[in-house]
């Protein structure tokens, strides 16, 4: 009798643990599966869609949003966590998710721009006056220079950092990949420390006073401006990467759950003028041509922006087997 | 034989105490470990072998071990006299004191990252100090020691403490009664009996050391060859979708850190015996 007690008394202090999570019964809620940079944005957006659903469908919606290294995120949902829409770093990590039958082939094709309702950049951030006068990537692997980047093995926003280095290098040496190489390896000697991820990159160039620049989205770069005005500033080279940021349903979950209508919707909305506004104020360059042109004066629009599309990269299967598997051409900048 | 054991067994349950221990251990510790070895085995030995002697991986178990051995060091020595202080010399807030030794296990690791690598960068409070001798703490291997050493503290301690509450003062008295100086009874009367309990926090700290990443990643610096810890590579393959070479490193970490903790116990069940004699 008393071991029956002990027994259901366990089970029921376990129960909890077991599952998905508590259910409520309430409004219908989603999560949104994100990765690190985008938590002041998705803040701003989620009252603004809620309203937008509300004055649709007379609908209460409640958004979960979580956030951390877009890899880890992926990992995630593909072993189980559940998402009805992902917000990921790289179109690589949702091909993924995929990959693993979660969502369906040609997902990037279902929305405008690649899937990408904003875009970002690979900049500089230096201290306040340069003093080491950095301007473009070749100066970055002169001796005696500082850089603080994640590691581009644990960091999505670090594999940009990499590919835009790569991408001016093909055109300073005329695609001779030796000499790429060349010039990689010095870049990455010079670094002083790789973080596993971009804020703790930002945290250790920012507020621990290690290197002389920072390889930084650009949106981050903002953000760290905008917190400590004159001690930094930003300098965008000469030719950096077009970063697209994509988004998506997962498929296999909303339809399980009944949600396809207001995912759906959701990342439809962020196309809006509003939501497409409320990204270029969080530092995110607006997919919309026409609204981006009105924050020219906060970004710099005549930078060259190469695509992981582009026929340098061949996409991110090529780039990932290439460069980033175990063993690949970052690897070896890096063998002894 | 059986018979005779199960009647006379003194204290009841065992059939349900074991069958629970059994199912808990192997639901909690064998079957992951078991699914960490089938991982491994995917890549076959050819690929296991590549993989844990690339010189990058064994600089990474380098790094690893000499680091949460380090620590552990640390941690034996000065645990003990925390623990001592603690036991021996009642003072003014000294439950305060109890309760501070465990903030380690409380406090989410990179937290505590992130707050020591502030402290001990060359902008920090203690970092500036010794930043202009040309001497770095954070961002070097210094810094992944005291990282790991702040994590693993209160395994040092708490694991002493209680021996030292059961060491009766009486043996001390004895001893310098007998006219041994104090180096003396420390290291022929308190040190044996002490020294299983001190092993056992040496274990648990290096182990535990050795497969923290949350804080050390962030003091560390994380450069391949210097200061790029195992758990770290691990994290690498992973996000490069390379399971069957992530689990291979971890194995290596999980096999010797087993080895390390058998050969304490071993010496621990000796030092015991030793002890026992006196």
């Amino acid at each position: 009798m008393k071991t029956k007690a002990i027994l259901a008394l366990t089970l029921f202090l376990f129960l909890p643990l077991a599952g998905p999570g508590v259910h409520r019964a309430a409004a219908v809620e989603i999560s949104n599966i994100s990765y690190d940079p985008t938590r002041e944005f998705y803040e701003r957006y989620n009252p603004l869609f809620k309203q937008h659903w509300k004055a649709k469908t007379g609908e209460e919606v409640s958004i979960v949003q979580s956030h951390a290294g877009s890899g880890a995120q992926a990992r995630a949902v593909i072993e189980g966590n559940r998402a009805d829409v992902v917000t990921l770093a790289l179109a690589w990590d949702i091909s993924a998710i995929e990959r693993a039958g979660l969502i369906k082939a040609g997902w990037q094709a279902r929305l405008p721009w690649n899937s990408s309702p904003y875009t970002s950049t690979i900049v500089f951030l230096v201290r306040k006056g340069n003093p080491k006068g950095l301007k473009d990537w070749g100066d970055l692997a002169k001796e005696g220079v500082g850089i603080i980047t994640p590691n581009p093995k644990t960091s999505g926003g670090a594999r940009w950092n990499y590919l835009a280095a790569w991408a001016w290098g093909d055109k300073a040496f005329k695609g001779d990949v030796k000499a790429v190489r060349d010039f990689m390896g010095k870049l990455f000697r010079n670094v002083l420390v790789l973080d596993s991820g971009a804020r703790g990159s930002t945290n250790t160039f920012v507020r621990n006073g290690q290197g002389d620049v920072l390889l930084a989205w650009e949106n981050e770069a903002y953000l760290a401006i905008a917190e400590r005005k004159d001690e930094f500033e930003i300098v965008a080279p000469s030719l950096s990467v077009l970063a697209e940021p994509p988004v998506t349903v997962v498929d296999e979950v909303v339809d399980k759950r009944g949600t396809r209508a207001v995912a759906e919707e959701y990342l439809k909305h962020l196309y809006s003028d509003e939501a497409q506004r409320l990204a270029g104020k969080n530092h995110y360059r607006p997919g919309n041509p026409e609204i981006r042109k009105e924050f020219a004066s906060t970004f710099k629009l005549d930078i060259t922006l190469i695509s992981i599309d582009d026929p340098l990269f061949g996409g991110w299967e090529t780039v990932q087997k290439l460069h980033f598997s175990d063993g690949g051409i970052f690897d070896s900048l890096y063998a002894r | 034989m059986q018979k005779r054991l199960a009647a006379g067994r003194v204290l009841p349950g065992f059939g349900m105490t074991m069958g629970m221990t059994v199912s808990f251990i192997s639901l909690m510790v064998l079957i992951p470990m078991a699914a960490l070895a089938l991982e491994a085995s995917r890549i076959g030995w050819d690929g296991f072998w590549r993989t844990v002697t690339d010189s990058r991986i064994l600089a990474g178990f380098r790094v690893s071990f000499g680091c949460a051995f380090a620590a552990a060091l640390i941690n034996s020595v000065f645990g003990l006299i925390l623990a001592w202080v603690l036991v021996r010399c009642p003072f003014p807030g000294r439950r305060l004191m109890e309760g501070l030794i465990e903030l380690p296990f409380a406090l989410p690791t990179a937290v505590a990252g992130i707050a020591l690598t502030t402290l001990y960068s060359g902008k920090g409070w203690i970092g500036s100090l010794f930043a202009p001798y040309g001497i770095h703490i954070a961002y070097a291997p210094a810094g992944i020691v005291i990282a790991l050493t702040f994590i693993t503290l209160p395994f040092a301690v708490r694991t002493t403490q209680p021996a030292l509450e059961q060491l009766d003062p009486q043996y001390e008295e004895a001893g310098r009664v007998l006219g041994a100086s104090g180096r003396r009874i420390f290291r022929r009367i308190v040190l044996p009996e002490l020294m299983p309990a001190v092993l056992t926090g040496f274990g648990l700290s290096f182990a535990r050391g050795l497969g923290e990443y949350g804080s050390v990643v962030f003091i560390a610096g994380n450069m391949p060859y210097v200061t790029e810890i195992a758990p770290l590579l691990i994290m690498g393959k992973l996000e490069s979708f390379a399971y069957g070479e992530a689990t291979a490193v971890a194995l290596v970490m999980l096999v010797t850190s087993f080895a390390v903790m058998l050969v304490i116990n071993r010496i621990q069940a000796r030092a015991s015996g030793f002890a026992g004699n006196v």
